[in-house]
């Protein structure tokens, strides 16, 4: 199989370009894309890129292949390879550090941004704060982001204002503790998000559910501050 | 909370808002006008000036206008917001996008106050 991948060094190259590479895949198997990386690198070992759990959990290797973003370890060769041929590029959007490997700094900024975590005014109680399982609830579907990036990097909107617009992730991360029972923030965290780019900069054009390696759905959530927004605001 | 000072209403919200219920005028003013013109196929000018100075019409086609220029707005400044950006134009962006921006004020400007002029003209 042929595999062209993205190659940049910035001490050395004074420009990036695509490197292919002829790699055998074992016959009867459909390995994944970090598979196949790791028999490039066997090639030639001058290749970056970031990988950690090899199971879709750290979110380290998200990278775009063939067009489509996703996690290099959870995407069999079946799913994006056509033609024989795989294009691996890395995120788009984010500037480059090496080959595939991406700074994060602007998307950790946005995440930054929407204070991922729990604030709440009242006295703490002896143990834990309770939740009943219906508010618990509300939070399935948000908490299991693992913030890889996919979604935001799929998003021209993000491309355009990567430093304005909060983007899907960190939106999607922004409802989790807005619709937590356990903020008692909702309202400051509303009036951080009432202006004309932090959420509202989203167009629904939904790339970032087509691409997030996990199921969740960015576009959803964002449709829920919206209207949060619109109840506080009416 | 990013700030800005060219858009229409400083708030994200009231913008997305205006874009929408403006949006609600435009179509249902568009499709008035398209079964009028339908069912009265063969109209002359007293009819469509006779239709032109109704009331209702007058405060019906003064808020098309008015959204027409509300919608433009919103729409134009999202597009040079995304497009005249420093990343595409370096330093010189704000200037770009400035004059973009204030190209398009005066434009719609100019279509309400003409419009306003040829409808309650007729």
């Amino acid at each position: 199989m042929l595999v062209s991948i993205y190659r940049y060094n910035p001490d050395v190259d004074s420009v990036p370009y695509m490197q292919d590479i002829q790699v055998e895949i074992p016959a009867g198997k459909d390995l994944m894309v970090l598979d196949v990386l790791g028999l490039v690198k066997e090639q030639d070992a001058t290749l970056a890129y970031r990988r950690s759990c090899r199971e879709g959990v750290c979110g380290s290797d998200g990278l775009n292949m063939n067009g489509t973003n996703g996690l290099a370890c959870i995407t069999p060769l079946s799913a994006v390879v056509t033609n024989d041929k795989l294009v691996l590029r890395p995120l788009p959007g984010l500037p480059v550090v090496r080959d595939l490997v991406v700074d994060m700094a602007q998307f950790y900024k946005q995440y930054e941004k929407i204070k991922p975590y729990l604030q709440n005014d009242t006295p703490p109680p002896a143990i834990e704060r309770l939740q009943s399982p219906a508010d618990r609830e509300k939070l399935d579907g948000l908490y299991e982001c693992i913030l890889c990036a996919c979604c935001s990097t799929a998003c021209p909107s993000f491309w355009w204002n990567p430093d304005k617009f909060v983007g899907p992730s960190g939106l999607l991360q922004a409802y989790r503790f807005l619709v937590d029972s356990r903020d008692t923030y909702t309202e400051e965290r509303l009036s951080d998000l009432d202006d004309p780019f932090s959420v509202f900069r989203c167009r629904g054009i939904m790339n970032c559910v087509s691409v997030c390696p996990k199921g969740l759905n960015p576009t959803r959530a964002i449709g829920h501050i919206r209207n949060m927004l619109l109840s506080s605001g009416t | 909370m990013v700030t800005n000072v060219t858009n229409l209403s400083r708030s994200g919200l009231y913008d997305w808002m205006v874009q929408r219920v403006t949006a609600i005028v435009l179509a249902s003013y568009f499709l008035f006008m398209l079964g009028y013109l339908f069912f009265c196929s063969d109209i002359t000018y007293t009819q469509w000036s006779e239709l032109h100075s109704q009331t209702w019409m007058r405060i019906f086609s003064l808020l098309a206008l008015f959204s027409l220029g509300a919608h433009a707005w919103v729409g134009m400044w999202t597009i040079s917001t995304d497009y005249l950006t420093e990343m595409a134009f370096g330093k010189s962006a704000m200037v770009i996008r400035f004059i973009f921006q204030a190209l398009c004020g005066v434009t719609m400007f100019t279509y309400m106050v003409w419009g306003i002029q040829i409808l309650w003209g007729l």
